[in-house]
């Protein structure tokens, strides 16, 4: 069906550059956007949306220092980071229901592409033989590790409905008729992966993006050593990993909007969708970021309980409605 | 044709195994070069010869038979049907690499070890093993399981002047005894009921018996099985054991040994039992899903990198028993083409299984040779000292934790795809099961990637912390190349997932009716769960767009750092002047967040106690203890073996050492027989 013929291979070839192109150049601009806002709520004037622009130019002309305890590992840890983040994004569905590498995998592939980035990430970590990464590291792969089975099992709520791991798939269901968001198994599943969503991309009360504290830091702490193009890339691909996780947790569950097949015009109305949607997330995440607190580490675990317990309801609750 | 490579693989061992009691017996002293080489030679050869015979069997299904011409009581029967082709070939790839490794690796103890007593038993472990995954008769499965169990038991022992040693082998063999007696039981109980001992007789028998004695049969199996699997709370022998033997020998263990727990697990599920009972089906896949979790709870708190792995191996039986429970509920439920699915992920993940903790296991066994601790807070920055033993652990590392695009992901794939389609197999509370699993699933493979990074990061990465590890010396090129061969096998087993699929048809085929590359294979380059639309995954072309991405950006990132300085500096010290192995992170730092947050399981305990001079507040040395408890040995064995102990003492009361007593004794027990055992 797919991929076996010339011209649908070209047409995958295509599809999967636009959605590249996508990621590489809206991710900042999410990140951007978040940190403006956030100023915005504080009376602060922040840096302007654009500044991630300004800062991936600076770090990829800059030369670098690597650390002399470091071995092969911290040297590919970017390119692994930042092409496996890549690979998840065009696995998701993100202006047509259809996604560019649908074929080669669904939402497991997904959550596991960024789990063998993780890995990398915490080896890296360690590699310096700081006390820092190492704590990052530790950290990280701490609230991952709690994070996966509440990410999972929102997931699976999901897929269940779609009676599908596949995005697309989850995507074109959700847009028809027989969709109901407001069913509780919905709402609830969405609740888990939004707390998930906190917690993977580092923001409070996780931890803190803002800070170089080594009490409050995680993710920053993994890559204190990383300078130049090698930041570069880390900072590009954590926030396309940002910018995947807002558009799956949007396209799964809220895809109104969303156009089933790849075409120009849908394409542009498509895109209009999901960036006015990213806005109104964007908000969601500077609100909950404005107002509450850093938690303590081990207070976290309590949060990721109760995303699995949410998303446990929701399983539950199908039972009933 | 298979059947000839077969019997030349089973002759091949035996005399492995006699020029090991050869040279073992006679001229090991004067000719130790001759110990090492000459019976390991053999165990590769048959290795070569036990694999063609597998692949032939997969490639033309069918069962074949063949009585061995031993003089016994009962027939020595070998069959190769396509599931045990299967664990033939599981066997065939791991021996072959271990029996590579061993040349090398047992070179620095040749002149004080007898190699040829190590090389008898390695040899009669694999004949042993060969003839249990193919014997076609419930004696000659059993006496070949003693070989088996016997052989390993001696390897355990074989540094038996180390007190642990000695204990470790001990609990082994009682616990592996108890098993036996429980699989000796279910088989006289289906043999009474067959009228006959071969596995023919036996096929789909056992859900014909009254339920009670289904039950009862299933039960025994399970556990007796499990016992050889390292199911919890049957597993404590495993971590003990497989640590303490050489580590060839426990690549064997972890990899192949303990999957005949596995293999005589898949023979009762799926070949003597039709659709069995719901509950057997919830049963195992609970313990399953226990397992799988304290298996590698308690290995992200070990800091013996041996221990760790074998702890490893207890949670990757979890996630195959996962797969035989959801297959158990699929088949009960009439879900034939799901039941293939899981079935296929549980002996996919039991090659794959095989295939990393054996490269794991060699090389955790190059490292251990090297640096002579199995502690991994004294290793570090090895991988400046052995980059390929570094290289193939971390290979290793990747698959066991289940990332693409390695073998460990496909099967762990099939395993989540089958749970998650199994929500919508009945309206029952069972139903809640499989997404449970599924989550509790994800939460042993996230937690199993956070003990890899902590076991490759700690050996491996940053600055060396002792002696020994700053002047390790990397492994010998014949070590290299069996983890080589490993490490290739990950990929082509990952990579290749769509081109191994087919192989498993016969097996299906035969155990469930129906073929399963139809329902796994999309478009020819990608896998599916049933259909196209319930999702893929390709591993392949993951693979692929990932060298493109990264190749793409290496080469863009290369080209503008020509222009840009690019140096190498110390570490950031915090000020302080220099940067030592003290500062780095520990493994047992690593793991300390999620020993607190699972301090409910763990029940941690620690000690500080600090010494001074003068005052309290000037201590000199502080010493600190932390560790966690034994739960099941505590709270489960100590009970039990108390009880036995009190059990023994009364029976003191009856062995009187009369020779009149006993005398009465039987004469008793002949009348009862009498009675009640002798039917007309």
């Amino acid at each position: 069906m797919i991929a076996t013929t010339p011209v649908t291979i070209t047409a995958v070839f295509f599809t999967a550059l636009v959605q590249l192109l996508l990621l590489l150049t809206v991710a900042p601009l999410v990140s951007g956007l978040i940190k403006t806002l956030k100023a915005r709520l504080q009376i602060r004037r922040g840096p302007g949306i654009l500044q991630p622009y300004r800062d991936l130019y600076k770090l990829f002309r800059k030369g670098m220092v690597l650390p002399d305890t470091a071995s092969w590992i911290f040297a590919a840890t970017p390119y692994v980071v930042f092409a496996t983040t890549a690979i998840a994004g065009l696995m998701i569905p993100m202006i047509s229901a259809k996604a560019p590498l649908g074929l080669f995998g669904g939402v497991l592939a997904v959550v596991y592409l960024l789990g063998l980035g993780r890995f990398f990430l915490a080896l890296a970590g360690l590699d310096t033989g700081s006390s820092f990464g190492g704590l990052g590291s530790s950290r990280e792969m701490t609230i991952s590790a709690l994070a996966e089975p509440a990410m999972m099992l929102a997931v699976f709520t999901v897929a269940i409905g779609a009676n599908s791991t596949s995005l697309s798939e989850i995507a074109k269901v959700a847009t028809s008729s027989t969709w109901h968001f407001l069913a509780p198994a919905q709402m609830l599943a969405f609740a888990a992966l939004f707390l998930v969503l906190i917690a993977e991309t580092g923001r409070i009360p996780v931890d803190n993006p803002a800070t170089h504290l080594e009490l409050t830091m995680i993710h920053e702490a993994m890559i204190l050593e990383y300078s130049g193009p090698y930041l570069g890339l880390i900072e590009w691909g954590a926030s396309i990993k940002q910018l995947l996780l807002m558009t799956l947790l949007i396209n799964a569950f809220l895809p109104f909007g969303l156009h089933a097949a790849w075409s120009l015009g849908g394409l542009l109305v498509s895109l209009a969708y999901l960036l006015s949607k990213l806005l109104v997330l964007a908000v969601a995440i500077v609100l909950v970021e404005t107002t509450n607190a850093k938690m303590r580490f081990f207070r976290v675990p309590d949060l990721l309980a109760m995303a699995f317990t949410m998303a446990a309801l929701g399983l539950v609750s199908t039972f009933l409605f | 044709m298979a059947l000839a490579f077969l019997t030349a693989g089973l002759a091949s061992f035996l005399i492995g195994a006699l020029a090991g009691l050869a040279t073992g017996f006679g001229t090991w002293r004067q000719r130790p070069a001759t110990a090492r080489v000459a019976p390991f030679a053999f165990s590769v050869l048959g290795s070569l010869l036990l694999l063609v015979a597998a692949c032939l069997a997969l490639a033309r299904p069918g069962s074949v038979t063949w009585n061995l011409p031993l003089v016994t009581l009962f027939p020595c029967t070998v069959r190769l049907d396509p599931l045990s082709a299967w664990f033939t070939l599981t066997l065939a790839i791991l021996s072959l690499a271990v029996s590579i490794y061993s040349f090398g690796y047992l070179r620095p103890m040749e002149h004080t070890r007898n190699l040829g007593a190590l090389a008898f038993f390695y040899n009669s472990l694999l004949l042993g093993l060969a003839l249990v995954f193919t014997a076609a008769n419930a004696f000659f499965f059993l006496s070949a399981w003693e070989v088996m169990a016997v052989s390993a038991f001696c390897l355990v022992a074989f540094e038996h002047e180390k007190a642990e040693t000695r204990r470790a082998a001990l609990v082994y063999i009682i616990m592996s005894h108890a098993g036996t007696a429980m699989i000796l039981a279910a088989f006289l109980l289906l043999a009474a009921f067959a009228g006959g001992t071969d596995f023919a007789t036996f096929h789909l028998l056992a859900t014909k018996l009254p339920p009670a004695q289904q039950g009862t049969v299933f039960l025994l199996f399970f556990v007796g099985f499990g016992v050889k699997a390292g199911i919890v709370p049957l597993h404590i022998w495993l971590p003990d054991a497989h640590p303490v033997a050489p580590s060839n020998v426990s690549a064997l263990m972890s990899g192949i040994v303990i999957k005949c727990g596995i293999y005589g697990m898949a023979r009762v599920f799926f070949d003597f039992y039709g659709p069995p009972p719901l509950w057997t089906g919830t049963v195992v896949l609970a313990v399953g899903v226990v397992t799988a979790l304290v298996g590698v709870l308690y290995a992200l708190q070990e800091h013996d990198l041996k221990r760790l792995l074998a702890y490893h191996s207890i949670e990757n039986i979890g996630i195959i028993v996962m797969g035989f429970g959801a297959a158990l509920l699929f088949r009960t439920l009439g879900h034939p083409n799901l039941a293939a699915i899981a079935m296929v992920g549980a002996l996919f993940h039991t090659l794959n299984h095989a295939i990393f903790k054996g490269l794991l296991f060699l090389a955790a066994g190059s490292v251990v040779q090297s640096v002579h601790t199995r502690n991994m807070e004294k290793m570090g920055g090895l991988i400046r000292r052995m980059p390929g033993t570094a290289l193939f652990f971390l290979i290793g590392a990747i698959a066991i934790s289940g990332l693409p695009p390695l073998n460990g992901f496909v099967s762990e794939w099939l395993t989540y795809q089958a749970l998650l389609a199994g929500f919508g197999t009945t309206h029952s509370l069972t139903r809640l099961m499989f997404p449970i699993a599924g989550a509790l699933l994800a939460l042993t493979a996230a937690l199993a990637a956070a003990c890899f990074v902590k076991a490759f990061g700690i050996p491996f990465l940053a600055l060396p912390r002792s002696e020994a590890a700053a002047t390790a010396q990397e492994a010998t090129p014949t070590m290299r190349g069996a983890m080589a061969l490993l490490a290739a096998a990950c990929f082509v087993l990952g990579l290749g997932a769509t081109w191994v699929i087919p192989a498993f048809d016969p097996i299906t085929q035969q155990a469930l009716g129906v073929p399963v590359s139809p329902l796994l294979v999309a478009h020819g380059i990608a896998l599916q769960a049933g259909t196209a639309q319930s999702g893929t995954v390709s591993p392949a072309g993951i693979a692929l767009v990932f060298l493109v991405l990264a190749g793409t950006t290496f080469f863009l990132v290369k080209r503008r750092l020509r222009h840009a300085a690019v140096t190498t500096g110390p570490t950031w010290d915090c000020g302080l002047p220099g940067l030592t192995s003290d500062n780095e992170y520990t493994a047992t730092a690593f793991s300390k967040p999620l020993r607190l947050i699972f301090s409910a399981f763990y029940r941690p305990n620690r000690e500080i106690r600090p010494e001074y001079d003068v005052s309290p507040y000037y201590p000199s040395v502080i010493r600190f203890e932390s560790g966690i408890e034994a739960t099941f040995e505590k709270r489960l064995y100590d009970p039990l073996k108390e009880w036995i102990f009190r059990l023994s003492r009364r029976m003191l009361a009856i062995q009187a050492g009369s020779i009149h007593a006993y005398l009465a004794y039987i004469f008793v027990t002949l009348i009862l027989l009498l009675l009640f055992g002798v039917r007309p």
